[in-house]
This record gives structure tokens, C-alpha cells and sequence, in this order.
């Protein structure tokens, strides 16, 4: 099997996306965590207490539930990977619960995040209580309110929630205060970036963490379906951190067809949108050299999802390069469809997802896959964050 | 001998003053270049606006926002450069910003316009080191410009010998831990024993320090361990609201410069 897709390039290249395009004041801080993340995650105290954590803490494996209703809907053979099971509500304490465990080994005393929709917040907030540091998490001014029960949340593990009010006030601007913060903190804090995006080795650091996802799914698939390889493995897309996991162990896997479901919020040429794999041009943004939405003058634009956690203007070089290359297919979904698919798997399987995850169930209408098909949906979070939307959209849902 | 080799040479404490090209008027970055050589600034250095500033402090940014606002890009700011050397005929210039902006535009383009228009060198923070060395420093030299790096307190010894190999303009001290305009004073001592360090390894290029360096006594201070001092958040704070920014510029200078 070989790796061209999972391992990215010494300098953190996947293709031609990628790299470390830090000033002089991150260098030390990226260089320190570049020359030992490897070492450290590969240590056999690492690898147990990760596990031990993973098993009893966040509750894994979670379960791939096959969706009988659904499947009948949509004439294939669908199943749910249950992220939503995962403690705190999402696939991004996977992240977190490594990444402090690394922190603790680098011998940081201070954590710091950004958060847009408050789910990275969230997990980031309790592996800190957890592990006794203390937590700051910058979040857009906007998405404090938009996500006011996530900032509740946040609070009440002990983290302090910090305003981000420059620029857009968006999860751009909570990454950039963050990474103005560590430029600050150079030595005592670590940096728990949210998704598998940023200067490397963030995008690999997070995509090994998430990967978790797409091992256990091969256990699982083999058990449930004879293989361990299934036609289709779809995951939402903001960052990306939910498909790299999803997709991480079936990459090297031709076989498996890798969709990636972006937002094109009130579709992709209403101006309005987040569909970076179609919008966006190379450049760089946070660090890395990727996909981005900009203007023709390189200033990088604000992206629209109703969805807090996929309007993030950029997408990891993983997926930029999967694109690029073929290997991932991208498909756009709307705010109403993405509606449509909240009511419908709400219905059909009594589980409530969370708006970013529901634009990965909406694309099982253009997959084109059959009765003899195994299609995976990685359901990477529950909707509770997301009912006050739900209840503004209600026409929409019913 | 290049304008930022005659100054180093010519000149002690060198003032380098930073503004954001396209604040706080679109059009003010000429007469600013002016009035602040003319009130005693020795080097100009002038910001290209970056949506996402990740090395600058919220003053700079604020700056930047504004100007991006007022219509500021970068076929802008050349066409307004065509004047610069009429205004300010001796006086070293750099362009400082983020590489983004300068990639859409084209790299080699970019250069070839800066050196077009008498700029002298360039400020990219986010350029790496590895792709300036193999990729940009035979362009910057094909087009006479001096690529200018910044220095931290956590840059290694090893680093900083290979910035000042690559470097022939002057080193960029960065004070102490954080972004531009920051007030918080980082302790003392351990700062001084920075300064004296980097000082005390005879590179081959002057320094200037920079970041938190707001008024005369930090000035003055600055200049007991390098050759000058950097000024820009302070200097665009002076700027904001004022009815005449030239005016403004030269007098935050004059305060500066006082005996």
C-alpha cells in the first residue's frame, strides 16, 4: 500500500498544498512541536494513555449503526458512524484528547484554541478540566452569539471565552487571535488547533488524531458487511477534520469513492456561500498553502454557511490536494437541503444531526450508488447546538 | 552603494517609521513618505494592507481594514509609488506585508514593479526562510532588492548566523514575545540580555529593533543596543483622526528626533 496520500512531504506538503508559512515570532513554536510530534505520539505510554482515554472518556469505538429506513429511501446500503455518540457531541474531542496529552508531554502549562461553531471550544474546554490546565478559547463576536449555549458550555468547564472582534468576527479572526496569542506565549502555551488546518504539522497532527475514525469503521465494516472497504465514504467539509479522519485508512484505497460535501450556503454562485473547492484559488491562509476564498487582490473574503462550523473561508491542504488530484470527489450543499436532511434522518432514524453533519447526509441524493453498495456517512455531530436554528427554519424542516 | 547601505553607513539611530499604505486617506501615502523624511525619518516603511495581519497587533490591522476599505491594493499603491522617488529621492523604502497578496499579484511582477518604482527591499513575514532561499533570493537579487528578516528572544543562534548570510539590508529585532504595538513591556533584563547577544555576535548587518516601541525614551533606549529603532503602531495611532496626517506624521516624528 503506499502513502502518497496520508503522509504529506518533510516540509508538510501534500501535492502542492501545504507547507509552514509562519513569521519569525511562530517559528520556534511550530519548529518545537515539528521535530516532536512523531516521537512523542509514537511512544508506547502516549499510545495507552490515548486509548485508554479514547475508550473510556470519549466513549469509543462508536458505533456504525446501519440505517435501515434511510437506505430504503435512497435504494443502497447505508451506514451512520456514530461520532455524535463521541463525548461532548462531535468527532473533535478525538483532536483535543490528543493533542493534550502532547501538550502534556511538551511540557506547556497553558492551552489555548479557536472555535467557530464552539464544538472545538467545547472539547478543547473539557479536556482541559479534565487534565487540570487552563483553557482560553477565542471565538468570533458573531459566533458568540449564534452559539450562545456553546459559550455557556465553555464557561462552565472553566475555560475563559475570549472575543475575537477584528476582521469578520468569525472563525478566521478567532484563528488569527489565537495565533496572536501564542506569538505572545511563545513557551509555556500550546496551540489545539481545531481542524487539519494551519501551518504543518497541524494538518497532519489532526489528521492522524481523527484517523481513529476510519480505522475503527474497517472493523466494523468487515464485521457487518464481509469487507472492510466500502464503495463510498462521505463527510462534510469546513476544514476538514471530520473527512480526514473519515477518510484517512481508505485513501491509499482506490476502490472507495471519498466524498467531500462543502456548503454552498445559499448556493454556490449566490455570493453567499462556503464552497471553497469550486470558489476558492490557491494562496494562503492560517499558515498553509491551500484552497482559499479571496479576491483577485489576495484578501481573503468571508465565506457564508448557515452553518457555523463549515463557513471557514479556507480548507485543509489535505483535501485541497484530494481535490486537485482527483482522488476526493466534491459535491456542494445548500442551507435547505442540508434543512431537508436534518428533518429527514430525524425522522426516518430518530437521530437529531447537527446542521454541519446533515450536509453530508444531503449528498446521498447525487451519489448515484445502488442496492449492492456500502456507503458510509460519517455522522460527525448531534444537532443539540444547533436547535435554535432549527426552531428559526421550522417551515424549512416540516 | 545602495540608499539602505548609504544610510546604515551615513547615519546613527536610524529612525525607520512603518505606515499602512492607504491610511488614513487612500491617497495620503506620498505625502506621508514625504513628511516624515522631511521631519527626520531615515528609513520608510510601508505597509501593503493584509486582510489577515498575523504578525501585527490590533492598531495595524485596524490600519489595514480601513485602508482595504478606502480601495487600497497593490496596482493602486504602484501606480501612487510612480512618485516616490520625486518625493523621496535618498531615502531607503521597503514594502512590508504578507505573502498572499503578493502571490496573486505574482511574485516576479511584484518585484519587478517594487524595484520599477525605487523600492529598496521588502518585509514578508510569512515567507519561509527554506522557499526564500531556494526559490525568491535569485529573483530578489536579479531585481536589486534586499530581502529584510526579523529576529525573536527565541530565534537560535544557528538561525540567526543563517538570516544575516542571507540578508544584505539590516536585521529586523523583534523586542520581545508578541505582535506589533503590544504596551505590555516584557521583563527588562531578560530583553537587555537579548539585545546584548544578538549584539555581541558581530553579524554582518545592522540591526534595528522593533514591536512596542511607541515614543522618544524607547527610542532612544533601542538605540543604546542597535542602530535604530522601528516606529509603526505608534506613529498610526497619530495618524487616526487627525484633519492633516502629514502634519501629524511630521510632528509625531519632530517628538521623536527632540534633543
Amino acid at each position: 500500500m503506499t502513502t502518497s496520500y496520508q503522509q504529506p512531504t518533510a516540509r508538510g506538503y501534500y501535492g502542492e498544498f501545504g507547507g509552514a508559512f509562519v513569521p519569525e515570532m511562530l517559528y520556534p513554536n511550530v519548529e518545537e512541536l515539528r521535530t516532536q510530534y512523531l516521537e512523542i505520539m509514537a511512544e508506547p505510554s502516549f499510545q495507552a494513555e490515548l486509548h485508554q482515554l479514547l475508550r473510556d472518556y470519549v466513549g469509543r469505538p462508536t458505533p456504525l449503526f446501519e440505517a435501515k429506513r434511510l437506505s430504503a429511501k435512497y435504494g443502497t446500503r447505508i451506514f451512520l458512524k456514530r461520532e455524535d455518540l463521541c463525548h461532548t457531541g462531535a468527532h473533535k474531542i478525538n483532536n483535543t484528547v490528543g493533542q493534550i496529552l502532547l501538550a502534556q508531554r511538551l511540557g506547556k502549562k497553558r492551552i489555548i484554541a479557536e472555535t467557530g461553531a464552539g464544538q472545538h471550544g467545547v472539547a478543547t474546554a473539557t479536556v482541559c478540566a479534565l487534565m487540570g490546565l487552563p483553557c482560553v478559547v477565542y471565538m468570533g463576536a458573531i459566533d458568540m452569539e449564534r452559539q450562545a449555549p456553546n459559550v455557556a458550555r465553555m464557561r462552565l468547564l472553566g475555560a475563559e471565552v475570549r472575543r475575537a472582534e477584528s476582521g469578520s468576527q468569525t472563525l478566521k479572526d478567532a484563528t488569527n487571535e489565537a495565533i496572536r496569542d501564542w506569538i505572545a506565549n511563545p513557551v509555556d502555551t500550546h496551540y489545539i488547533i481545531g481542524s487539519v488546518v494551519g501551518p504543518h504539522p497541524y494538518p497532519d497532527l489532526v489528521a492522524r488524531l481523527q484517523a481513529v475514525i476510519s480505522e475503527e469503521m474497517r472493523v466494523q465494516l468487515l464485521e457487518k458487511t464481509g469487507s472492510e472497504l466500502p464503495g463510498f465514504v462521505v463527510a462534510c467539509v469546513g476544514g476538514g477534520s471530520n473527512a480526514a479522519g473519515a477518510f484517512y485508512h481508505f485513501l491509499d484505497e482506490p476502490a472507495v469513492r471519498l466524498i467531500a460535501v462543502e456548503a454552498a450556503g445559499h448556493g454556490i454562485h449566490s455570493g453567499h456561500s462556503a464552497a471553497t473547492s469550486v470558489l476558492g484559488t490557491p494562496g494562503i491562509i492560517h499558515g498553509s498553502r491551500t484552497l482559499l476564498m479571496q479576491d483577485e487582490h489576495g484578501q481573503i473574503t468571508e465565506p457564508y454557511s448557515l452553518s457555523a462550523g463549515l463557513d471557514y473561508p479556507g480548507i485543509g491542504p489535505l483535501h485541497a490536494h484530494l481535490g486537485a488530484s482527483g482522488r476526493a470527489e466534491f459535491i456542494s450543499i445548500t442551507d435547505d437541503e442540508a434543512l431537508a436532511a436534518v428533518s429527514e434522518l430525524s425522522r426516518l432514524e430518530g437521530i437529531i444531526p447537527a446542521l454541519e453533519t446533515a450536509h453530508a447526509l444531503a449528498a446521498l441524493a447525487q451519489l448515484g450508488a445502488g442496492p449492492d453498495d456500502v456507503v458510509v456517512v460519517n455522522l460527525s455531530g448531534r444537532g443539540d447546538k444547533d436547535l435554535e436554528t432549527y426552531l428559526k427554519n421550522m417551515d424549512k424542516l416540516i | 552603494m545602495n540608499r539602505i547601505a548609504q544610510a546604515f553607513q551615513s547615519k546613527k539611530n536610524l529612525l525607520n517609521t512603518y505606515f499602512t499604505a492607504g491610511y488614513p486617506g487612500l491617497h495620503d501615502t506620498i505625502p506621508l513618505a514625504e513628511a516624515l523624511v522631511n521631519a527626520g525619518a531615515d528609513i520608510l516603511e510601508i505597509g501593503m494592507p493584509f486582510s489577515d495581519p498575523l504578525a501585527d497587533g490590533p492598531v495595524i490591522q485596524h490600519s489595514s481594514t480601513v485602508a482595504l476599505a478606502n480601495g487600497m491594493n497593490l496596482p493602486v499603491l504602484f501606480e501612487q509609488l510612480q512618485d516616490l522617488r520625486a518625493a523621496v529621492p535618498d531615502t531607503p523604502v521597503l514594502l512590508m506585508g504578507y505573502l498572499n497578496p503578493v502571490m496573486q499579484f505574482g511574485v516576479e511582477a511584484f518585484l519587478k514593479r517594487a524595484a520599477e518604482v525605487g523600492v529598496d527591499g521588502l518585509i514578508l513575514p510569512d515567507l519561509p526562510l527554506d522557499e526564500y532561499e531556494e526559490m525568491y533570493h535569485p529573483l530578489f537579487q536579479q531585481y536589486g532588492l534586499k530581502a529584510v528578516f526579523l529576529i525573536t528572544p527565541q530565534t537560535s543562534e544557528a538561525r540567526i548566523r543563517r538570516l544575516d548570510a542571507l540578508s544584505d539590508a539590516f536585521l529586523y529585532l523583534v523586542s520581545g514575545p508578541g505582535t506589533t504595538g503590544g504596551t505590555t513591556l516584557p521583563d527588562a533584563e531578560a530583553q537587555q540580555q537579548y539585545f546584548k547577544r544578538i549584539a555581541g555576535m558581530n553579524l554582518r548587518n545592522p540591526r534595528l529593533i522593533g514591536f512596542g516601541i511607541a515614543e522618544k525614551t524607547g527610542f532612544d533606549r533601542a538605540c543604546q543596543y542597535a542602530d535604530g529603532a522601528i516606529i509603526g503602531s505608534a506613529l498610526i495611532r497619530a495618524l487616526e483622526g487627525a484633519s492633516d496626517a502629514p502634519a501629524a506624521a511630521a510632528a509625531f516624528v519632530q517628538g521623536i528626533r527632540q534633543a
